[in-house]
């Protein structure tokens, strides 16, 4: 394929993945790698830095409209950016030793973990847990607005969030991606905090996060910038039409749907590692 | 409403206003680099099926910028790719100050820690070469 074939496929695929990224809530990384590499044969580290810039795209875009939202909490997403920016560097050096065929059957588990999380529904019923005084100390606990109703939270569980930050960040950092449903999973699941302004600490963080992995991906040469413009561009583009669809198209119909097509996709991508394809 | 949280207020919406300008210009350079990419190499063989180690201007910060203002296209996107990666950055210096602005300094060191961590790892990326 010459250049000007290969960056409009790119392109259209980018898009197509940032669009049901935007959609679903499962971000473009996770669409954009196994495209790469499973129908245009690149070579994984390669997919992996490029979806990383996508990443860090959709996610500083995201943020913007969060951040006035005022649902994201500022103090929980800075205290815990310190794990996940320590895992993400730790992540992108194992990435670059690590050998492609076990990265590429890691990412096929978390293209499996993420089908599975998508197609059930979120529940907001929680057993109680009791408040952890070091959120108190680190002044986290908060309260947010929504349709004119203000709700106050008290965090729990903060060693354990962090922990789990930093293997989030290790994760996104090892595999490109956001690993923004891991992120939720630890504030919502973890800390207690309520889900609305854990999502939306997320995506805040995710940026933060995809900056210091991508620092040193970019450093190694991994960032290869005939894949990464189109790869950045479909991406972003994609993801802006998709926010703005997202009111008038059936999203729970979509996200079965793409739980269905992402699982395959996971299995396809082990099966294909197994084999020494990939 | 108290002083201390019209800054808070303030610092919010300067934070969404850089990081949608960070994006908007990363875009661009991306756009353009993308462009001339196209128009002078449209035509190679693009194979990217096994990793190589690429040219210095396609991987470290001076030499990106150098080869950039040149005008070599895969270095202009990297050019814009870098003001990608500095977006969250700036995000980050910018809640330092906004934190200093409230006395916070339990958080002012939260933040320090972070900026220090993403500062790390790109310039030490930058050096090694």
């Amino acid at each position: 394929m010459t250049v000007s074939e290969f960056t409009p496929v790119v392109f259209g695929a980018s898009l197509l993945a940032g669009f049901l990224g935007a959609l679903t809530g499962l971000g473009g990384g996770v669409i954009v790698t196994p495209v790469l590499t499973l129908f245009l044969g690149v070579d994984l580290r390669y997919a992996i830095g490029a979806s990383l810039v996508s990443v860090a795209a959709t996610s500083s875009g995201a943020a913007a409209a969060y951040v006035r939202d005022g649902l994201s909490n500022i103090r929980i997403g800075m205290f815990l950016e310190i794990a996940t920016t320590l895992g993400a560097i730790l992540g992108a050096f194992l990435g670059t030793i690590v050998p492609t065929k076990d990265l590429a059957i890691l990412f096929g588990l978390i293209l499996l973990q993420s089908a599975w999380t998508t197609s059930r529904q979120h529940s907001d019923k929680k057993k109680p847990t009791p408040p952890d005084p070091l959120g108190e100390r680190l002044k986290l606990n908060g309260s947010f607005t929504l349709a004119g109703k203000t709700e106050s939270y008290v965090v729990s569980r903060v060693k354990t969030g962090f922990a789990l930050m930093l293997g989030a960040g290790t994760l996104s950092g090892l595999l490109g991606i956001g690993s923004g449903s891991l992120k939720v999973i630890a504030m919502d699941q973890a800390m207690r905090i309520p889900f609305k302004v854990s999502t939306a600490t997320s995506s805040f963080m995710i940026g933060v996060t995809a900056a210091a992995s991508a620092s040193v991906y970019l450093s190694r040469g991994f960032v290869e910038p005939s894949i990464a413009m189109p790869v950045m561009l479909g991406v972003l583009l994609g993801s802006l039409a998709g926010a703005r669809m997202l009111p008038v198209l059936p999203v729970l119909t979509l996200r079965r749907l793409f739980a269905v097509v992402v699982g395959f996709v996971g299995i396809e991508m082990i099966v294909n590692a197994l084999r020494g394809k990939l | 409403m108290s002083e201390l949280h019209v800054t808070d207020r303030n610092i919010e919406n300067m934070v969404a206003n850089l990081l949608r300008a960070g994006v908007t210009l990363a875009g661009i350079v991306v756009a353009v680099g993308g462009a001339l990419y196209l128009l002078r190499h449209g035509t190679e063989i693009s194979d990217h099926q096994v990793f190589k180690v690429p040219p210095a201007a396609d991987r470290l910060l001076p030499d990106i910028i150098t080869s950039a203002l040149h005008g070599r296209a895969r270095s202009i996107i990297q050019t814009g790719i870098l003001l990608l990666i500095a977006t969250p950055i700036a995000r980050v210096a910018l809640s330092m100050v906004g934190f200093t602005l409230e006395r916070d300094w339990k958080y002012v060191a939260i933040t320090a820690i972070v900026l220090t961590v993403l500062l790390y790892s790109l310039i030490s990326g930058a050096a090694r070469g």
